[in-house]
């Protein structure tokens, strides 16, 4: 048992620490564009009105957002069961194929809500059969999971590139990517909502897979919390040895878990695939896998935190865009800064002002203060 | 009397609705050892948290060394001179000993001069105190008894004058705790002042000169020890007398439940633990299992609960043969009426992390009371948890509470509850009444005694001595994995003393 961390009121813990650590994030992400010589403040401004001034910029947002939310989604539920899921980034790799299959297939002969279904369940299942091996080599091989599933995103990035180079690319095509879907395989857009709201849009791919992921997000509360197999998973994921002793299988729920984290992951695809891109093209998931661990982290593994955490990182993303338009001295890569000191603070430094804010606490209300570690003891 | 090293003065403390501590005065003299007893949730981890530093007081003084003290840190409490030893030690597993008492206080920037004056600050502490330990040896590779030397090694290489031990026996073996006593008195006979929490009344009559009795977080009395009696202590604790023996009648044996033949397993690192064991346990018979720790029985426990493959040998339950091989799921033994209380109900009989209700259905997370379809019957779950809650008056009564927020006697009522409440057949138990008060250990032995009568099979497993000879029709003896004795209730301390030792009695028999 280390440091023992107080329990602060559930506003601070979930409120106040998050908010915190956003802000140092932010000052010292100022700290940086002063560095290159441009306005800080100015660069706030542009940031956060790219991302939500305008209709079209809420429109990017969440449509950035509906990605990270399924990839978060995924890295918590195998993170309930104690698995630590860095393979998101190639179960929603290879899940594009799974989605190339449906769409190129069923594009021109089906309209998109008989399509849509086919494809979820085509991503859903090539996305866990993706998991499932790193799965099976952990539950049985002792193999470990952190190392298998960063391999295997190689892997889904070697076969991808070999298919989209390949068998999948049209034969008079140049590009590495497969021929465009027709309006079968085309998702409908959701930008009338946001003009419901009186704002504009020019185009934006913000699209249906959007409620999917709020479903889903839904979904996954009520299986972690709410039914027998979370329930299992939380218990594998708290104490093996608890598992054990209850009876649940070692094997089938670390399977089962990974089998739906990559599910989840899988589901990602659908947003850039269907939605905005209509094609499969090389190299489309671009890091959304990794950024929903830091999304996952930050919304504490819960689905409504994951959700807005997600939101956040949509904002980063969109807004970072229009930043690194309006702003020539900060290039695409200072995005990525900023972007990874949001990880930084919220993410891996979560803790570093907690005691000094539990001593804040304390002193003005000793009452509000428990404690979270030496109480375990039943000393 | 002597000066007062430490003083409390009106201490008060809070967990939400919880008083874990009113107006506590406490004065405790320099140069002695006083003991701290009171039922569990009396407050005693409570009040010495807040002496460290580890809680704040919401009021209330603190003096050391008659000076007022302001200790809102562990650091604090170390500059004062309090160390403190945790029940669950606080050691770097792979670090050696000298690393690990150097952690924190290194003195120098180089890691080698720090070590090298640690080194021979160490020896002397070490021939000073009688507390020898191998300065290079890693810690993971030493036992309980040696890693807890290290841990008050640690508090005194940081200049303790005062020295707490929350519970220190509880992990140790009988000869462990008599040589951590001895280190205690050089201790105090060196002038040091040591404060000594226990569950155990007879620790308390053995070594302590004074002792205060908690109870619901108030302070009910303090005693010179040599004036009181292990009685009157109980009593003092619980608020009535207490039965430190609880009566039992005849045993009225009837079929075999469970029957163990030529058992043998190995731990993980493939050493032979339980050596071809055989023996029956009837319904309506408690038969006990005494032993040194580490002499099979956690591995006995866990094979016949299904957690643990044997290598050879077979078990049946009520006639029908329980798989070893594939390691049974304890899940299916479940349903076919085997409970298991597990000795280790921290990582085994529960998930700390979990709600109380959550906790209440561990392992019968299956049964349909408490699903509809693949839900969680979240109401059923949490009325069955209040049912449970108020027939083994377990506190606080919340059970949405986390279950690491109950203390250590509470937590065992919980995991006793749901186990006793499924009705089972054959109940095995492992350390019934580890770290649990007075009251509730009666309480919990009435229970088992309760399944007895009703026809059950019960199996204890318990380094209690006296907990064995007080609950059990038939004692059975474990050393080296082997059962080396059986006996009836009325067998002598110093005959099963010697039977636990190796030492070979038939003759005697
Ligand atoms: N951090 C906490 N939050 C809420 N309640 C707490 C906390 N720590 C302790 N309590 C409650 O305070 C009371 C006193 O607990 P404490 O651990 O001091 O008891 P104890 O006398 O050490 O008991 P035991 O003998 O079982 O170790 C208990 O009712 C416990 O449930
Ligand atoms: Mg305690």
């Amino acid at each position: 048992m280390s440091t023992p961390y107080a329990k602060l009121p559930a506003w601070a813990d979930y409120g106040l620490i998050p908010l915190i650590n956003l802000s140092v994030a932010f000052i010292v992400a100022g700290f940086v564009v002063l560095l290159v010589g441009e306005n800080p403040f100015r660069a706030a401004v542009i940031l956060v009105e790219g991302a939500f001034g305008k209709g079209t910029g809420i429109a990017f947002t969440l449509f950035y957002a509906t990605t990270f939310i399924f990839t978060g989604l995924s890295v918590a539920v195998a993170a309930h069961c104690g698995l630590f899921n860095i393979g998101t980034e190639g179960q929603a790799y290879i899940a594009g194929l799974g989605i190339a299959i449906v769409c190129l297939s069923f594009d021109s002969v089906l309209p998109w809500w008989l399509t849509f279904p086919l494809a979820i369940v085509a991503a859903a299942v090539v996305g866990a059969l993706w998991a499932l091996i790193p799965a099976y080599l952990q539950a049985r091989r002792g193999s470990h999971i952190v190392i298998t599933t960063i391999m295997f995103n190689f892997i889904a990035a070697s076969i991808m590139v070999y298919l989209l180079v390949g068998p999948l690319k049209p034969a008079a095509s140049q590009a590495p990517q497969t021929r465009n879907f027709f309006a079968g395989a085309e998702l409908p857009k959701l930008n009338w909502i946001i003009e419901l709201f009186g704002a504009k849009i020019r185009s934006a791919p913000l699209n249906v897979t959007f409620l999917l992921a709020l479903v889903m997000a839904f979904l996954v509360w009520l299986l972690i919390w709410r039914t027998k197999l979370g329930y299992e998973m939380r218990t594998y994921g708290h104490s093996p040895k608890a598992a054990r002793y209850a009876g649940i299988s070692e094997t089938r729920i670390i399977i089962t878990a990974m089998m739906i984290s990559g599910a989840l992951a899988g589901m990602m695809a659908l947003n850039p695939v269907m939605g905005d891109q209509h094609n499969v093209a090389i190299d489309f998931v671009s890091g959304a896998g990794f950024v929903g661990i830091a999304v996952a982290l930050m919304g504490r593994l819960h689905p409504v935190g994951i959700v807005l955490a997600a939101i956040l990182f949509g904002m980063l993303y969109q807004g970072g865009a229009e930043l690194a338009f309006e702003m020539p001295a900060i290039s695409r890569d200072m995005i990525v800064i900023i972007q990874g000191l949001v990880i930084l603070f919220a993410g891996a430094l979560e803790h570093m002002f907690r005691p000094y804010i539990q001593a804040l606490f304390a002193s003005f209300s000793p009452r509000s203060v428990g404690m979270e570690a030496v109480k375990g003891k039943g000393a | 009397m002597a000066q007062a090293a430490i003083e409390l003065i009106g201490i008060n403390k809070s967990f939400g609705a919880v008083r874990a501590n009113r107006d506590i005065n406490l004065e405790i003299a320099r140069g002695t050892i006083h003991g701290i007893v009171g039922e569990n949730g009396a407050g005693k981890s409570t009040l010495m948290s807040i002496l460290y530093g580890f809680y704040q007081a919401d009021s209330g003084e603190i003096r050391v060394g008659g000076k007022p003290a302001s200790i809102k840190t562990p650091n604090d409490a170390i500059a004062l001179g309090i160390g403190m030893v945790h029940q669950h030690f606080m050691l770097v597993d792979n670090f050696s000993v000298l690393e690990n008492i150097i952690l924190g206080a290194e003195s120098d920037a180089l890691l080698k001069r720090s070590i090298a004056k640690a080194r021979s600050e160490l020896e002397r502490l070490e021939r000073e105190y009688g507390l020898e330990v191998d300065p290079d040896a890693i810690i993971e590779e030493l036992p309980v008894g040696l890693q807890q030397r290290v841990e008050i090694l640690k508090a005194l290489y940081r200049g303790a004058e005062i020295l707490i031990l929350d519970e220190p026996t509880g992990v140790l073996t009988p000869a462990e705790a008599d040589h951590l006593f001895r280190i205690l008195k050089q201790l105090k006979e060196q002038g040091k002042t040591v404060v000594l929490i226990t569950h155990k009344l007879r620790e308390i009559m053995a070594i302590t000169d004074t002792v205060s009795v908690m109870r619901q977080g108030t302070m009910v009395a303090t005693r010179e020890t040599k004036k009181t009696t292990v009685e009157e202590l109980a009593e003092l604790m619980v608020g009535r007398r207490v039965l430190l023996r609880v009566e039992k009648g005849e045993a009225e044996a009837g079929a075999v439940k469970l029957a163990v033949k030529n058992l043998t397993v190995k731990d993980s690192r493939g050493v032979t633990m339980v050596d071809d064991i055989s023996f029956d346990i009837r319904a309506g018979e408690i038969v006990g299992i005494a032993g040194v720790a580490g002499n099979g029985q956690s591995e006995l426990l866990e094979a016949i609960s299904g957690i643990r493959r044997a290598v050879s040998g077979s078990v049946t339950l009520d006639g029908k043969p329980i798989d070893l091989t594939g390691a049974a799921d304890p899940g299916e033994l479940r349903d076919r009426g085997l409970a298991h209380v597990p000795e280790d109900r921290h990582h085994v009989g529960l998930v700390l992390a979990f709600e109380e209700n959550e906790n209440s259905i561990l392992g019968y997370h299956d049964d349909p009371r408490y699903l509809k379809g693949p839900f969680l019957n979240v109401d059923a779950i949490i009325s069955d948890a209040k049912d449970k809650i108020e027939k083994y008056d377990i506190r606080p009564g919340n059970p949405r509470l986390k279950t690491a927020n109950f203390s250590g006697g509470n937590q065992q009522k919980i995991v006793l509850a749901r186990e006793i409440e499924q009705d089972p057949g054959v109940l095995i138990v492992g350390q019934p009444t580890r770290g649990v008060d007075v009251g509730a250990i009666e309480f919990i032995h009435k229970r088992l005694i309760a399944m007895r009568d009703q026809g059950k099979a019960v199996l204890v497993v318990s380094v209690e001595l006296d907990e064995i000879r007080s609950l059990s029709d038939r004692i059975l003896v474990m050393f080296a994995g082997r059962i080396v004795g059986e006996r009836g209730p009325e067998a002598t301390e110093g005959e099963l003393g010697l039977l636990m030792a190796g030492v070979e009695q038939e003759a005697a028999a």
